[in-house]
């Protein structure tokens, strides 16, 4: 009994050192490798980290599911939005003529483009599902440019690591990380079902991830910085809803 | 005499060493160590894994059958609550505050949690014999007869037999593999089912389902099952003894002799 009973302190004993060097290992790894979310400290980083890692590593390349036309939600549904600044305003006044998105931060040529000029690239469409954190889901057909064809427009920096994009409106900006950013589903939406992309649902410009949540598609987009370090944004945590207690990775 | 606080912790139950005077009476534990600390670690994710869940179901108390589901569309089924989003129509004149940042990301750390700890009592309860020997009923355990009697004592509620402090009946072993094999199973499933990023490598885990709604609502439907299983696990316990039970899982032991 005795010895059972110290051979079983010695497994105890050894696992628990295995148990904390694989966790000191599995760490320095996921830094190495940018699976470490930049929320991912506090009391949710371990489980925000294990989720941006696993999903990270399971999804580098996965497409989000594609479903046929006569899937396409019948009634979509756009989710509130705060009353529109004037800003926005003039802009609608005027169709968007004079819509334009900038790009900034870690790039060779910072260059601003109008929506016909994001017109004029090769568009991609696909008809995905977009759901909201909340549990409502609705299927359309999304329009536009791939981010990587305007990322390589202006020529990303070899070490950036993030796209911040921001939207018009105040308090409304995300960032993803390269993977989602050169994700060939990734598009700066403008149309929607066949037409323009409605102001309802982010028109004239939304960024549109398809294997994130609702919030991380962040409408009225005029504006993405390329950068390495996300802690001079807001807060620090990468996005206006993680600065407001919602995790930044949104995978699921 | 025989409190919890003799034995304050499982860990110095696992440790019969300290106390060599003891080792010779005392019997093997009730439950061993792995099984009393994954119980309460399967406690505490419960508990976390349910009020957040309940939290973000606030925030559409609708449900759905199928890939699709908004207010736009007619729901399978609703519960009658305020919700804590402004777009939802629930007839309540008010709306709660919103809860799902930190709901969410408790709800997916203790999903983390109870997934290891799972994978934990799964492989202990595999290769230890656990699952075999004292779990999944045998034969013997599954005859006609005995199964009927389990039942006619259970209906009658009859404090259960001695035997019953020591080892599962018919009916436990059925209850408890139903939710260790089945219920755990599908509930992680349909979760990462909701997931757009698991299912863009992963589609067929959520095409099987019916869509995404369908696995939201059977998602729902799992932790009503859940919630039912809690309270008759509760109600078994009172009836049995909470005292003994309880202390059967904290630390091991049945009787009061090896406490003093």
């Amino acid at each position: 009994m005795k010895h059972l009973s110290r051979r079983k302190l010695i497994t105890t004993g050894l696992a628990a050192t295995a148990g904390v060097t694989g966790l000191g290992v599995a760490t320095h790894l996921a830094h190495k490798y940018g699976l470490v979310p930049p929320d991912g400290g506090g009391i949710y980083g371990p489980g925000e980290t294990l989720t941006y890692a696993a999903q990270r590593l399971l999804t580098r390349h996965s497409l989000a599911r594609e479903f046929s036309p006569v899937e396409i939600s019948a009634k979509p549904l756009a989710n509130e939005l705060a009353p529109f600044s004037d800003e926005f305003k003039r802009f609608q006044a005027d169709k968007f003529t004079d819509w334009r998105l900038a790009i900034d931060g870690l790039v060779d040529r910072p260059a601003s483009f109008s929506v016909s000029q994001i017109k004029s690239y090769p568009s991609r469409s696909h008809i995905t599902e977009i759901g909201c954190e909340e549990g409502w889901t609705y299927i359309a057909e999304w329009i536009g440019t791939p981010l990587s064809h305007v990322l390589d427009l202006v020529g990303v920096k070899p070490h950036a690591k993030y796209v911040v994009y921001f939207s018009i409106e105040p308090d409304w900006w995300e960032s993803m990380d390269m993977a989602d950013a050169l994700h060939p589903q990734t598009l700066l939406t403008y149309g929607m079902n066949g037409d323009d992309l409605p102001v309802g649902f982010g028109g004239p410009l939304r960024m549109r991830l398809t294997r994130q949540i609702g919030y991380k598609n962040v409408k009225f987009v005029n504006r993405l910085t390329l950068t390495d370090n996300l802690k001079p944004f807001g807060k620090g945590t990468g996005g206006a809803n993680s600065d407001g207690g919602y995790a930044w990775y949104a995978g699921i | 005499m025989a409190t919890l606080g003799s034995a304050p912790t499982p860990v110095d139950a696992s440790l019969p060493i300290a106390s060599p005077a003891a080792v010779a009476t005392t019997p093997a534990p009730r439950h061993s160590l792995l099984v009393r600390v994954t119980h309460w670690l399967f406690t505490l994710c419960f508990f976390a894994l349910l009020v957040t869940g309940i939290e973000i179901l606030i925030s559409h108390p609708r449900f759905y059958w199928g890939e699709t589901g908004n207010i736009n569309m007619s729901p399978l089924f609703k519960i009658p609550i305020p919700s804590s989003r402004n777009l939802v129509p629930t007839g309540y004149g008010y709306v709660l505050p919103d809860q799902n940042g930190w709901s969410r990301y408790l709800h997916f750390q203790a999903a983390w949690l109870v997934v290891f700890t799972g994978l934990l009592y799964a492989l202990h309860g595999f290769f230890s014999g656990h699952f075999r020997k004292r779990l999944l009923p045998g034969p013997e355990h599954l005859s006609r007869k005995n199964l009927s009697a389990a039942i006619l004592s259970h209906l009658r509620f009859e404090p259960p037999a001695e035997a019953e402090a020591h080892s599962y009946n018919v009916l436990q072993r059925l209850a408890y593999a139903f939710a260790i094999f089945a219920m755990f199973p599908m509930m992680i499933w349909t979760g990462l089912a909701m997931s757009p990023a698991f299912t863009s490598a992963f589609p067929v885990t959520v095409t099987i389902l019916g869509g995404h709604q369908s696995a939201r609502t059977l998602h729902f439907l799992l932790t009503i099952a859940f919630v039912l299983f809690l309270f008759v696990h509760l109600l078994m316990i009172f009836l049995a003894g909470f005292f003994h039970r309880t202390r059967a899982m904290i630390t091991g032991r049945v009787n009061n002799r090896a406490d003093s």
